[in-house]
C-alpha cells in the first residue's frame, strides 16, 4: 500500500456557525502502482481529500499514512512527504512565477535541499519529460508559453521532485482536444517513469474510462464505492446517488443491452466496445 | 439582426512583432441562429468573439452588428452595439462585482439609464429566464460554478441583447454545471435570440446549427455539425475529435456495419447498431 486513509473527518470553520463539514469518516487505501481516479460532483469533498495527501490540509481527525510516514505524528516530515506526493493544482499554470522556466522548475527540489549537480539534472530531466526541449524554453519566461506549454512546466516542476505518488486535480480542465490527449498521455509517461502511483481528480468520465484503474466515488463528504470503472458506471444506484454522468460508451451499451443485446464483458473503454460487437456478429 | 464580418484582421500590438489573432475573415451571423465556434487553444476564437461587440475593433477590414459599424470613432454606437451583443466568459469567478445577486444583474440597465421601475422588471425577467429566481437577494459568492454562469447570462439578458456571446463560459464547469448553462442558451435561442457559442467541447458543438472552425487566425470550416465531423481529414488535421458516439459509429463502418453517415446521440446509435447486428 502507498496511502492508508482511515476514519477521515474534516470541518471547515469547525466551533464556528459556519462550520460545514466536507469528509465524513473516509477510508480507502491506494495501491502502490494503480491509477486512481477521484470522481464525484462540484462540493462532494474530492478537493479536500487529495489536499490531506500532502497535508496541505492539517488533519483533524482520522488517520493518514502515506508509506512509512505517519501524518498523526506529533511533527510528521513535511518535507519528506513533499518530496514523497507530488500535487498539481487545478490551473497549475496560475502558479507560475520565477523569471526562467529553468528557476520556476527548480523551486521543488531546492526546498527539498538537494545538491546543485543533482537539482540542476533533475530540473532538466522533468523538463525534457513534460515534452519540452530544455535548451530551448530553460531561459525563456514562462509567462509567454502557450496554455498548454504553461501547464507542462508546472507539471515538470513537481516531476523534478521525483515524487512516488503523482496526485492531480482535474489536469485536463480548459484545454482543447489536443491538449487534453497529450496531458493524459504525459501522465500515463510519468507514471511509467517517476511516478508509479496516480491519483486523478476528474469529471471527464470519457478519460477516467480509458485510463483508471479504479475509481474512488465520493458524495456528500463520503467515498460511497471504490471499484474498477465498469464496476462503477452499471451500479445504477450508485450512479444515481453520486449523481454521476456514464461515458458515452457506457450509455450506448445500456441502451443496447434494454435492446436485448448481451455483452461478456461489460464495455467501458470505446475499443472494447467496438471489440464486443464485432465479435458478436462473428459468432 | 446579424453580425458581418468583412475582411476583418486583427493585429495585437506587441514589443518586437505584433501577432495576427484573426486573418482575414468574412462571415455572417444570421438572426436567431445557434453557431458554435470551434478551434485550437490560440486559433483566434476569442478575439473573434471580443470584435463582435466592439471589445475589440478590426486593424483591418469591417465588423457590423444590425448593420452599425463597430468602431472606436462614435463612443454611442459601440455603447448601443455592446448593449445588443452580451458577452459572457469563460472564468465565473472574474465577472461578479455585487454582493448581491439583484445588485448585480441591475448593473447593466442601470448604466443604461433603464427607470427604475423597468429595472425591477428586467431583473425578474433574467432570473426567471435561467432559472434563478429564489436567489434574487443571496449573495453569488456560495453559488456552483453553473449557478454563477447563469447569474452572468442573466446579468447580460438584463441589457435585452439580441446576441448573446459565450466565450468557452462551460470550461471551468463541471458536467452538471455545463449541462445547466448551454440548457439555457438553448432555451434563449428558441425564444429567438442569437447564440454564438466558443467551445472545445464537441458534443456541444453537434447541438447547433452551425459550426465554424478556426486555424491560425482563420475560418477553415464552416457548416452544419453533420457536414463538418463528415470531414475526418480536417477534423485530424484541426485537432478537433469527433463526440464519442460518431466515433463509434465511424469505428464500427470500417468493420463493415452498415451504419449510416450522420450524427448520432447514444440512444439513435444504439438503434443503428441493432438494426445492423
Amino acid at each position: 500500500m502507498s496511502i492508508v486513509v482511515k476514519d477521515l473527518s474534516y470541518v471547515y470553520s469547525q466551533g464556528t456557525p459556519y462550520a460545514q463539514t466536507a469528509l465524513e469518516n473516509v477510508g480507502i487505501e491506494i495501491r502502490e502502482g494503480e491509477y486512481l481516479a477521484v470522481v464525484g460532483k462540484t462540493g462532494s469533498g474530492k478537493s479536500t481529500f487529495i489536499q490531506h495527501l500532502n497535508a496541505l490540509i492539517k488533519l483533524q481527525s482520522g488517520e493518514i499514512r502515506v508509506f512509512d510516514i505517519d501524518l498523526t505524528a506529533k511533527k510528521p516530515d513535511l518535507r519528506r512527504l513533499r518530496g514523497t506526493v507530488g500535487m498539481v493544482m487545478q490551473y497549475p499554470e496560475y502558479q507560475l512565477f520565477d523569471e526562467t522556466v529553468e528557476k520556476d522548475v527548480a523551486f521543488g527540489p531546492k526546498n527539498l535541499a538537494l545538491p546543485e549537480e543533482e537539482i540542476r539534472a533533475r530540473v532538466k530531466e522533468a523538463i525534457e519529460l513534460v515534452g519540452l526541449k530544455y535548451d530551448e524554453v530553460k531561459d525563456r519566461s514562462p509567462f509567454e508559453l502557450s496554455g498548454g506549454q504553461k501547464r507542462r512546466v508546472a507539471i515538470a516542476g513537481v516531476i523534478a521532485m521525483k515524487p512516488r505518488v503523482l496526485v492531480l486535480d482535474e489536469p485536463t480542465a480548459g484545454l482543447d482536444p489536443l491538449g487534453k490527449r497529450e496531458i493524459l498521455a504525459l501522465i500515463r509517461r510519468l507514471k511509467e517513469t517517476t511516478s508509479p502511483t496516480v491519483v486523478i481528480v476528474s469529471h471527464d468520465m470519457e478519460a477516467v474510462a480509458e485510463h483508471c484503474d479504479r475509481m474512488a466515488v465520493f458524495s456528500g463528504g463520503k467515498i460511497l464505492k471504490v471499484a474498477p470503472p465498469r464496476e462503477v458506471f452499471y451500479d445504477e444506484a450508485l450512479m444515481r446517488e453520486a449523481e454521476m454522468d456514464a461515458p458515452s460508451v457506457v450509455k450506448v451499451a445500456k441502451a443496447l443491452i434494454s435492446r436485448g443485446v448481451s455483452f461478456h464483458n461489460l464495455p467501458v473503454k470505446k475499443e472494447e466496445l467496438v471489440k464486443e460487437l464485432v465479435e458478436r456478429r462473428g459468432r | 439582426m446579424s453580425v458581418r464580418f468583412e475582411n476583418v484582421t486583427y493585429e495585437y500590438p506587441g514589443e518586437e512583432k505584433s501577432v495576427v489573432a484573426v486573418k482575414n475573415v468574412s462571415l455572417e451571423i444570421a438572426d436567431g441562429s445557434f453557431v458554435c465556434v470551434c478551434g485550437e487553444n490560440g486559433s483566434g476564437k476569442s478575439t473573434l468573439a471580443k470584435l463582435m461587440n466592439g471589445l475589440l475593433t478590426p486593424s483591418s477590414g469591417i465588423v457590423t452588428v444590425d448593420g452599425e459599424t463597430t468602431s472606436t470613432e462614435s463612443e454611442s454606437a459601440l455603447f448601443a452595439i455592446r448593449s445588443k451583443v452580451g458577452m459572457v466568459f469563460q472564468n465565473p469567478d472574474n465577472q461578479m462585482i455585487a454582493s448581491i445577486i439583484e445588485d448585480e444583474i441591475a448593473f447593466g440597465p442601470e448604466n443604461l439609464g433603464v427607470p427604475r421601475e423597468e429595472i425591477g422588471e428586467r431583473i425578474a425577467y433574467a432570473l426567471s429566464a435561467v432559472g434563478m429566481e429564489e436567489h434574487r437577494h443571496h449573495t453569488p459568492y456560495k453559488l456552483s460554478g453553473g449557478q454563477k454562469q447563469r447569474i452572468a447570462i442573466a446579468a447580460v439578458l438584463a441589457m435585452r441583447p439580441k446576441i448573446l456571446v459565450l466565450d468557452e463560459s462551460t470550461a471551468m464547469l463541471d458536467p452538471k454545471g455545463r449541462a445547466e448553462v448551454l440548457a439555457v442558451a438553448e432555451e434563449l435561442n428558441a425564444q429567438g435570440i442569437t447564440v454564438v457559442l466558443i467551445t472545445h467541447f464537441m458534443e456541444e458543438a453537434v447541438r447547433a446549427d452551425r459550426v465554424v472552425v478556426m486555424s491560425e487566425g482563420a475560418v477553415v470550416m464552416d457548416g452544419t455539425p453533420e457536414e463538418i465531423f463528415r470531414d475526418r481529414e480536417k477534423i485530424n488535421r484541426y485537432h478537433l475529435e469527433l463526440p464519442v458516439p460518431d466515433y463509434l459509429a465511424a469505428e464500427l463502418r470500417k468493420e463493415g456495419f452498415p451504419i449510416p453517415e450522420k450524427i448520432f446521440g447514444e440512444e439513435e446509435l444504439a438503434e443503428a447498431i441493432c438494426r445492423s447486428l
